[in-house]
């Protein structure tokens, strides 16, 4: 049996033009040994929640430059929710203010990262989420 | 669904005990294989494909559509980038069409091994027209080509010199060659190369210069009488304006047609299971006998190997005599 692989889904919702922000994460989490769909630009929520259940990922990340991150984010949570997948981590990245950040850790989302942040530890962030599904879901 | 191809794709118990369970419910799909060098426009023209499929049919003639888009695994992090989808955005929300994204994940033997495993998956599933994108012209292609019922190698204008860029390996796994990106210039060329290596590789073909032609009837082979011979389609198209695609559905139809007239679909579908079975018979009787024999003798036998006091026939004459 060959050895278990974090799936992730790395997509752009929203109108905003560019990804570069995105590659570079999606690069720096096939470095760290993952699978990342990679789904582009200009995503709506549905099409995010689509292909989540599709490609049966372990977590989402959504790449929010556009200022839209406490609408977008809730919407494809309770879309995954809806499809039966409440256990797929959700991870954001953007510019998004502090006191915000706080209301979306609240909302049940894993992780939030500025434009600054360390791959590296966004992968380690990734694997620990995954592993305690995994040991919850076992237990 | 999704969760089962999981269990396929990592080779789980129940992953194999589902594939056990969903073996004899298929059988009706038509593989369809897509494969070519980077970036000629393979996810545009599946895109369109699916479109094309889903759009035409109607009712319960719209034929259900599955994607498997392939794509190589990093050998240095094991990991993937998986950006197929990003040219079938055109396929989101419509419940007839599954897109399932896999890395090659190393070993070629388990590519082709999860990809059959979820292409039975989806046949069971009812999934009708199974789509499976693969990139480049190695090893892998040639087992997708043996998997599919069709084979697609997919062109583009402009790679290179012309007769180059153009290996003639993949012509042997060819049943439709697509000039896709033919909005470049440059596609007369590479059509007029293309039509130079077919009329070396397929001599036969020779005496039906009309590529149009799906296959020729019995009585107007000379060559080789009662076997009904291919002849690979040459079509174009632009994927990104729509172009050329009913003539690319029409020609897969073709060779559809072709392969289940000449019993070629039987020949091809008894070939394929005989040799998995032949396969799964060596693992597993290599197995078997790996479990049972003395590993103390083994390690003895493989280390007069090694010192060159025998043989490998040898070796292996005296391991099976125990
Ligand atoms: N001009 C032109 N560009 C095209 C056509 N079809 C696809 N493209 C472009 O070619 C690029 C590659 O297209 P893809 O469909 O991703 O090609 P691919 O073969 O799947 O690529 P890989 O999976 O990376 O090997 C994209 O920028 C497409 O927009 C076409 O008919 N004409
Ligand atoms: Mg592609």
């Amino acid at each position: 049996m060959s050895e278990r692989k974090i799936r992730v889904l790395i997509a752009k919702p929203g109108l905003d033009g560019h990804d570069r922000g995105a590659k570079v994460v999606a690069r720096a989490l096939r470095d760290a040994g993952m699978e990342v769909i990679y789904t582009g630009l200009r995503q709506t929520p549905e099409m995010i929640a689509e292909a989540a259940l599709q490609e049966d990922v372990d977590v989402v990340g959504l790449s929010i430059l556009s200022g839209a991150h406490l609408t977008l984010a809730p919407r494809v949570m309770e879309l995954l929710k809806a499809n039966g997948q409440e256990n797929v981590r959700v991870f954001i990245g953007g510019i998004i203010p502090d006191e915000d950040t706080a209301q979306l850790l609240a909302l049940g989302v894993s992780g939030v990262y500025g434009p600054g942040a360390n791959t590296d530890e966004i992968a380690g962030d990734i694997r620990q989420a995954v592993a305690q599904i995994e040991s919850s879901a076992e237990a | 669904m999704a969760r089962l191809l999981t269990q396929i794709e990592n080779d789980t118990p129940s992953g194999r005990a589902a594939l056990a369970e969903l073996f004899r419910h298929t059988g009706r799909a038509h593989l369809i294989g897509v494969t070519g060098a980077p970036g000629t426009g393979k996810s545009s023209l599946v895109n369109q494909l699916a479109r094309f499929y889903r759009q035409t049919g109607s009712g319960a003639a719209r034929p259900k559509v599955a994607i498997i888009a392939v794509d190589p695994s990093s050998p240095f992090s094991g990991g993937a980038i998986l950006g197929d989808r990003v040219r079938m955005r055109d396929l989101a929300g419509d419940a007839g069409v599954f897109i399932r994204s896999m890395a090659a994940r190393g070993s070629l033997g388990g590519l082709s091994a999860a990809t059959a495993g979820a292409v039975q998956a989806f046949d069971a599933a009812g999934y009708e027209m199974i789509l499976i994108e693969t990139v480049g012209a190695g090893q892998a292609e040639v087992d997708i080509a043996r998997l599919a019922h069709t084979t697609l190698v997919i062109e583009a204008p402009g790679l290179g010199d012309d007769i180059q860029a153009i290996k003639a390996g993949i012509l042997e796994i060819a049943d439709i060659l697509v000039i896709n990106k033919a909005d470049q210039p440059g596609a007369d060329n590479t059509e007029r190369a293309l039509r130079n290596m077919l009329e070396l590789a397929h001599p036969v073909g020779r005496a039906f210069p009309e590529a149009s032609r799906p296959f020729a009837s019995p009585g107007q082979m000379e060559t080789a009488p009662n076997i009904p011979l291919w002849m690979p389609l040459i079509r174009r198209t632009v994927a990104i304006q729509s172009l050329g695609i009913a003539e690319l559905a029409e020609a897969i139809a073709a060779h559809r047609q072709y392969l289940q007239e000449s019993g070629e679909w039987q020949r091809r579908e008894r070939q394929r299971l005989s040799s998995d079975l032949e396969t799964l018979l060596h693992e597993a009787l290599i197995a078997r006998w790996r479990a049972a024999v003395d590993e103390e003798y083994y390690r003895s036998v493989a280390n007069a190997l090694l010192t060159r006091q025998i043989s490998p026939h040898e070796a292996v004459a005296r391991l099976l005599r125990g």
